[in-house]
């Protein structure tokens, strides 16, 4: 999809870039009434409220959160793929799910940008549980520990999100990780969808 | 007249019986709440800080301030002391109870999943096993 691919403008930053003109649109003109403010939107039906510039700073606080907990994955894979536990096959699907994570923090980090925020960075250090990952199982139990949590965190924040486009785009990601971690538990003789229901 | 009175001396047994069941809803189970702790995993543990603050040491402690871990403003201000009551309101829906945190999360809307999960966050708060040295 478009906004998996971060050197397309995609879905993420068109969202972005139309928050921020809403906003810069607001902050200029402050003193109008909010049906002016409304008419000088164009097409846009809906009135500007003066809670625009606070919804796009909690999205940017939302993604941001969202943005670092995807660096803590990219690192855990890091950490996966480096301690020699993991078989060639396993190690190459480890890898290939990392790049997912890597990709959705590209196009979140688009989106903060474009809203006018900074992208979070990743932490120096993530003092993982490492005494504990002995076996190959134990490096994918803590992976589809994460994954698991990544559904949950997006499923918390789609409905969140003060733009209804980055809430899809939330759940394009979502339905990544949900893929992730149903692979990880298949790898690890788990029922890879044990539910029908989750958040 | 033999049937009324036994009613009499049950009434207040029922009374008790039904006063201990409805305290003990309210209290939650911990083991059903380590389940909804899953909603958590992405952000928090209990025993480190990682995108989100570690639950270690929380009850009692003040909004924001584990060492450590850089909370946003509006949380270090919030000035909340987290307990049975104040879990419950701002797991129901954080963004409404400390607007402008960085938790962006929907919350936990179900009152039996949220009391629950205070349960297991109670449990962890200070299990020896988890928390020693990490409060
Ligand atoms: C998407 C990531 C994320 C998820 C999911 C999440 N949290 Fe948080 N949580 C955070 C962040 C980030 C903070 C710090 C907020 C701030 O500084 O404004 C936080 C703060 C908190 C605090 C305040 C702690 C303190 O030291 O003052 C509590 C309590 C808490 N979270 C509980 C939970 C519980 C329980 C869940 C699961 C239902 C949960 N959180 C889910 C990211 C998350």
């Amino acid at each position: 999809m478009s906004i998996l691919k971060p050197e397309q403008p995609g879905l993420l930053e068109e969202t972005a870039i139309n928050s921020r003109r809403k906003f810069l649109l607001q902050a200029g003109t402050a003193t109008f009434s909010a049906t002016a403010i409304a008419l000088l939107g164009g097409c846009n039906s809906k009135a500007i409220s003066a809670e625009t510039n606070d919804a796009a700073s909690q999205d940017v606080r939302i993604l941001n959160t969202a943005i670092s907990a995807e660096h803590e994955a990219v690192a855990a894979y890091q950490l996966g793929a480096e301690s020699g536990l993991l078989q060639a096959g396993i190690l190459k699907v480890a890898v290939q799910f990392q790049g997912h994570h890597k990709e959705h923090i590209e196009a979140l980090a688009k989106a903060v940008k474009s809203l006018g925020g900074n992208p979070a960075e990743a932490k120096k250090d993530y003092s993982f549980p490492v005494e504990k990952l002995k076996r190959q199982s134990d490096v994918l139990e803590f992976a589809a520990g994460l994954e698991r949590g990544a559904v949950s965190a997006y499923a918390g924040a789609i409905p969140v999100f003060g733009n209804r486009d980055l809430s899809a785009a939330a759940a394009s990601i979502l339905a990544d990780e949900a893929m992730h971690w149903a692979v990880l538990r298949n790898v690890l003789g788990l029922d890879p969808v044990p539910g029908a229901f989750f958040s | 007249m033999y049937n009324s009175e036994i009613s009499l001396v049950l009434a207040p047994v029922a009374f008790i019986i039904s006063l201990a069941a409805s305290s003990n809803c309210l209290e939650g189970s911990p083991e059903a709440g380590n389940q909804i702790y899953a909603s958590c995993i992405a952000c928090h543990s209990p025993e480190r800080n990682r995108t989100g603050p570690r639950h270690c040491g929380l009850f009692g402690r003040k909004s924001g301030s584990v060492s450590g871990f850089e909370y946003s403003t509006a949380m270090r201000e919030a000035s909340i002391i987290w307990n049975t009551e104040t879990l419950d309101r701002f797991l129901e829906s954080p963004l409404t109870i400390v607007p402008g945190t960085t938790m962006g999360f929907a919350g936990i809307k179900d009152d039996k999943k949220r009391q629950d999960l205070i349960a297991y966050l109670k449990s962890v708060s200070d299990s020896p096993g988890i928390c020693v040295n990490n409060r």
